[in-house]
């Protein structure tokens, strides 16, 4: 699953442009699903057609994660090419300095910044700059609206595994290798992976009013609390997938939650409950769609997350495939 | 001139009944139907001159930035907030109009005789204002003039001339995109155009969110007058738009991502008929688009803009120029927007 999770990671795809990493998922899941297809905003959704069970009743899921990932867009080409830029998603000013970014034709460009006042001052996006190498403004290819994403390699720690935009490739992957791993299931199952959810859950929002289902999932990043001197927060990497109770955006659904607890103990899987004071997930979105979903969220815990250099444990992206494989093959019971 | 009188008609946001009027009158005998629904949106419906089945939803806005009064002093004046974004500071001295009655008033301002240094260099907040209306007592004023009651910047419309045949009025925005979606509904066209003239944009998009619930477009455009800053600068920053360079297209702003396909298109049309077009500084403003593209299972759409000087301020300025380009951007984007393809391969 490594080689998976590298490709996803390293893939371009900040919010609006995630059309390589939608074609490069298509790729490895569109043997094993029934249909995929696009929608008007671009979210891939696979259809997994359940087969009938036993004693089981067939229920219609909805599993989430998102393809797209935090950047940068250019906003002014200046007289000598270099080009201003405005962030796409939560991208935090300090974590751009000596930044480099890609844009999708493979041109890589630094991040300069203009002269402080004081030496303190906090950088400023509208004080920056990206600095493609060009002499002049005749050669530059780079225009106002072009997209570019954070470079950096994913690095493979052994246990650990370090690569930027594991918010949300690292879901992504989860629900790719679910896919593969999956074999049958009684319920009909969609697997969608969505689009500007670090704009606004906006791919989430319209996929959910699609798809209209009866339960959902999204399999997204959270923070840890296990770093020194971090902001108090009772999640660990390593410790297993987190079942979220509560974040900035929603309540979860109380069956969800049970359900998934319930399952990881009967399948002796590690998880932990999460209760995130900041930030929502794809799930927020799905829950109030149309009359009201019952959702909620496995989340994977990570470290530096909106930085380049996000960090996951590879154990709990492997208990997260294995909790939500006996989720989709038994009852859904909430 | 249509602008004229958009421009000079009371519309702030949840009170567009004036605009509405005035632009059901010129476009009633266009279109094969028209409703108003049920929180006010003008939608007027063009059928397909062919067989076209697609559903494209062309969307201006009719409301405009203003005031709510919200108190009587005892003394007569008037406290009041905004409606919509306005800077505080566009406020001072201006003329305003208060009701169905239009009564005059004027937006009281500390002589600069009395102004302490520091003062001088501190922005008058919107709680400390008041309208003046003349009256001497509270009860005089209770008479003209009752809570809740909008008030509109009074400004008439002129021409101010030049090679970019600047204008000058309130409201451009979005009075100029609805001066556009009336000219672009003297057309016939190969789909169904919903032209949808929407209310209470600058109070969160919320007429174009039900609007595009209730048409279900395939496609949607939104036509905004939007920012221009393009006035002299020491830095070499965005000026946003620039008031001549023709119509902006919007790739990205706080709203919505535009729709490749669309932004390609009307690229590729502005290229072939050599009108001229400007891209909008990516990440700035908000539109009618915000609330399109997220309706139902989601609307692939773009906005495209007339730059309009002083946007949100009581006299705003735009090219004659770039509003004609936009009409022919437009125009000749819709005669081609069959050639889009809206399928993806899955």
């Amino acid at each position: 699953m490594k080689e998976l999770i590298r490709e996803l990671t390293e893939e371009f795809g900040p919010s609006g442009s995630e059309d390589a990493v939608r074609e490069l998922i298509k790729k490895r899941i569109s043997d094993q699903v029934n249909e995929a297809r696009v929608d008007p905003l671009g979210n891939l959704i696979a259809f997994k057609q359940g087969r009938a069970k036993r004693g089981v009743q067939r229920r219609k899921i909805m599993l989430a994660a998102h393809m797209d990932e935090i950047g940068v867009i250019i906003s002014h080409v200046d007289e000598k090419g270099f080009l201003r830029f405005a962030r796409v998603g939560g991208v935090r000013p300090l974590h751009l300095l000596g930044s480099r970014v890609i844009f999708d034709d493979g041109r890589i460009g630094v991040i300069g910044r203009e002269k402080p006042e004081k030496r303190t001052e906090f950088p400023v996006v509208d004080k920056m700059f990206i600095d493609v190498g060009v002499p002049g403004k005749e050669q530059l290819t780079k225009k106002v609206g072009d997209v570019a994403a954070f470079v950096r390699p994913f690095v493979d720690l052994g246990q650990r595994l370090v690569a930027k935009a594991f918010d949300d490739r690292i879901g992504c992957a989860v629900l790719v290798q679910t896919v593969l791993d999956l074999e049958t299931t009684p319920h009909d199952v969609y697997f969608v992976f969505t689009v500007q959810e670090e704009l606004g859950l906006r791919g989430a929002l319209t996929s959910a009013f699609g798809v209209e289902p009866d339960a959902a999932i999204a399999v997204d990043v959270t923070g840890t609390g296990d770093t020194p001197e971090a902001h108090p927060m009772a999640v660990s990497l390593g410790a297993g997938p987190a079942i979220k109770v509560k974040d900035g955006g929603m309540l979860a659904h109380p069956g969800i939650k049970n359900w998934m607890a319930r399952t990881a103990q009967r399948l002796e899987l590690p998880h932990q409950f999460e209760v995130l004071e900041g930030g929502t997930t794809d799930a927020m979105a799905i829950q109030t769609s149309r009359a009201g979903v019952a959702a909620g969220v496995l989340s994977i815990p990570c470290r530096y997350v909106h930085s380049p250099s996000e960090m996951v444990d590879y154990n709990d992206v492997q208990n997260a495939v294995k909790l939500l494989v006996g989720l989709l093959r038994g009852p859904v019971d909430i | 001139m249509l602008l004229r009188e958009l421009s000079e008609a009371f519309g702030v946001s949840g009170h567009e009944d004036a605009v509405r009027q005035l632009i059901l009158d010129a476009v009633k005998d266009l279109v094969d139907e028209y409703r108003v629904d049920a929180l006010g949106n003008l939608i007027a419906v063009k059928r397909a001159s062919s067989q076209g089945r697609r559903r494209v939803m062309v969307a201006a806005h009719m409301d405009e930035v203003g005031l709510m009064i919200m108190h009587v002093e005892k003394e007569g004046a008037l406290r009041f907030r905004p409606v919509g974004g306005i800077d505080p500071r566009v406020l001072l001295a201006k003329k305003v109009r208060i009701g169905e009655d239009k009564v005059p008033g004027v937006i009281g301002v500390k002589p600069i005789h009395l102004l302490e240094p520091k003062a001088r260099e501190q922005v008058v907040p919107v709680k400390e204002m008041s309208i003046d209306i003349g009256a001497s007592s509270k009860e005089e004023a209770e008479r003209l003039v009752r809570i809740g009651d909008y008030a509109a910047f009074d400004v008439s419309f002129g021409e101010l001339g030049g090679d970019l045949r600047t204008v000058k009025g309130k409201a451009f925005d979005d009075r100029a995109g609805c001066a556009v979606l009336i000219e672009l509904l003297r057309e016939s066209y190969s789909f169904e155009f919903h032209a949808a003239f929407t209310v209470q944009e600058e109070v969160g998009a919320r007429g174009a969110r039900v609007a595009a619930h209730a048409i279900a477009p395939d496609i949607a455009f939104a036509l905004e007058g939007t920012i221009c800053d393009d006035m002299p600068k020491k830095r070499d920053v965005s000026p946003t738009t620039s008031l001549g360079a023709g119509p902006a297209i919007t790739i990205m702003d706080r709203s919505v991502v535009a729709d490749r396909r669309l932004v390609e298109l009307l690229v590729d049309t502005a290229k072939q008929k050599g009108i001229p077009y400007q891209f909008k500084q990516p990440g700035l403003g908000g539109t009618d688009a915000g609330t399109i593209h997220l309706s139902r299972e989601g609307v692939p759409s773009v906005v495209v803009s007339v730059p309009s000087r002083n946007i949100h301020s009581p006299v705003c300025l735009l090219s004659l120029n770039d509003l004609d380009n936009t009409v022919r951007l437009m125009r000749e984007t819709l005669a081609r927007v069959h050639e889009c393809d809206l399928g993806r391969e899955a």
